[in-house]
């Protein structure tokens, strides 16, 4: 379980998170949407310890994350897999070694079992014989599914995507979108996905909060989200803006 | 107000480089060593320096040799020209010099590769897969820099002294014997051990700063460029302002 107490975050003057709040369950799918720069990813980089907040408190099955130093987060964070916007593979390494990283840094299996480990997980995200690819070898959608491939490898209890499906085409955002519902249904795992996309959150979400100027504007299901008629909740679900017609 | 900001953010910045260096020993004592690693920043700063260290050592003894011997020649000191080329090759121009191309070609690259991975959530990534960047990035470039600058300064001063010997003896005239039982009376142990000292401390600056640098990046592309500029200017300062202080601390300690 993973709670967020009263989180608020400052970059200077600009206030990125203000007083959130909200409570995940084990085995949850959230997804956590809002316009751009209204503070998801940060609020993500502080869920994992990432980021520390300005005032407010992260527990992962009740241990606070505050005030831990580096390395006795990452112990906490040995239950976390996080995808990042960017998938983030390490470019020095090719694909099978990227997704066998923790398990080599573990030295608890072989070679070979680390070999038949990377193959099943590539496998799973449909990249079965990538393994000797380099990262800059891959298509956006590919790298992503790579990215998640690291991540499943080691089973954590929650998984943490940062806007999985940006910058890739429908047809792909839709592949990922149902291996995020296949991952969390195969491990079980607590999901917690931040996206500006509405059929993603159509596809993942069992609950959704809305994130607007720093706070949680909404913290709802789905279907209540789509047929909500109220007008930020309205603007953003059908994508629009504020903006004037000027003559142009 | 403009000056107190400058002060700050160098305060800011040593405090920062101390607290690395405190968790790089800390992670030596304590964590499991990347060896692999190690190797490969082993093979990129040592085998992949070869060509700049060798042609730095060669050219610098051959210029201090032909320089030398145009003053000496004038007061009929020939046949000293290669025993102060072998006493500024090992205390000075060889750790200084060899340090400055290591900082040019090895603290940049570590700047820029480890900016490239910071701005690109690289290191965050290996974070979250519960890896300390330190232990992983940081620990097998510094000792790595540590094993290969000392190596390298031994072979820049061994091929300066070779090249001087050549020019001197070959091209100008000077007598082989004479120059040689001079280069083996002035040359002390401590010349050489004052060497190695300043190439591991060297090697540790060059190090430390572009791991530094590269860790504490921000700001995209424009940032890793800046993070790579400052990591060589920084290293090649610390390198010049540390000898003059190592030069007189060594010579306190060892005689002169």
């Amino acid at each position: 379980m993973i709670e967020a107490q009263h989180l608020s975050k400052k970059f200077g003057t600009n206030v990125v998170l203000d007083d959130v709040s909200f409570t995940v369950q084990e085995g949850q799918r959230l997804v956590i949407i809002g316009r751009s720069g209204t503070g998801k990813s940060v609020l993500l980089k502080h869920l994992v310890g990432l980021m520390e907040p300005d005032q407010g408190e992260v527990l992962v099955n009740g241990e606070k994350l505050t005030g831990l130093d580096e390395r006795e987060l990452l112990r906490v964070r040995s239950r976390f897999g996080m995808l990042f916007q960017s998938a983030a593979l390490f470019d020095s390494l090719s694909v099978a070694e990227n997704v066998g990283f923790v398990l080599q840094r573990e030295r608890k299996l072989s070679p070979k079992e680390v070999a038949d480990r990377v193959a099943e997980a590539l496998e799973m995200v449909e990249l079965g014989g990538t393994q000797d690819k380099r990262p800059s070898d891959l298509s956006g959608g590919m790298r992503k599914r790579v990215g998640l491939a690291c991540t499943i490898i080691y089973h954590p209890e929650i998984i943490l995507y940062d806007e999985p499906t940006t910058g890739l085409d429908l047809v792909v955002s839709d592949s990922i979108d149902r291996l995020v519902l296949r991952v969390n249904e195969k491990l079980k795992a607590t999901t917690i996905v931040v996206t500006h996309d509405m059929r993603s959150v159509r596809t993942i979400a069992q609950r959704v909060i809305m994130l607007y100027h720093g706070k949680v504007y909404a913290d709802t299901t789905p279907e209540e989200l789509f047929a909500s008629q109220d007008p930020v909740i309205y603007k953003f679900v059908n994508g629009i803006s504020d903006a004037k017609n000027n003559g142009f | 107000m403009e000056n107190r900001a400058g002060l700050e953010y160098w305060i800011r910045g040593l405090g920062r480089l101390t607290m690395l260096l405190m968790e790089v020993v800390k992670s030596l004592f304590t964590q499991r060593f990347n060896w692999d690693g190690f190797l490969q920043q082993l093979h990129f700063i040592g085998v992949k320096s070869q060509s700049v260290v060798l042609i730095t050592g060669a050219f610098t003894g051959m210029v201090l040799c032909a320089q030398t011997y145009f003053q000496f020649h004038k007061v009929h000191m020939d046949s000293a020209t290669l025993a102060v080329v072998s006493v500024s090759m090992c205390s000075e121009l060889g750790p200084v010099l060899t340090a400055l191309m290591v900082a040019g070609r090895v603290g940049a690259s570590m700047a820029a590769e480890l900016g490239t991975m910071k701005v690109t959530e690289q290191i965050d990534a290996l974070r979250t897969l519960a890896t300390h960047p330190v232990d992983y990035l940081v620990v097998p470039r510094i000792l790595a820099t540590l094993v290969a600058v000392p190596l390298l300064t031994i072979e820049a001063i061994s091929i300066g002294i070779g090249a001087a010997y050549v020019v001197g003896v070959g091209l100008l005239d000077i007598d082989a014997a004479y120059s040689w039982s001079f280069v083996m009376k002035y040359t002390d142990a401590h010349e050489v051990y004052s060497g190695m000292i300043k190439a591991l401390f060297f090697g540790l600056s060059i190090a430390l700063v572009g791991c530094y640098k590269g860790l504490f990046c921000e700001g995209g592309a424009e940032g890793v460029g800046k993070a790579t500029t400052e990591a060589v200017v920084y290293a090649s300062i610390t390198v010049l302002m540390s000898n003059f202080f190592l030069t007189l601390l060594l010579t306190r300690l060892f005689g002169s």
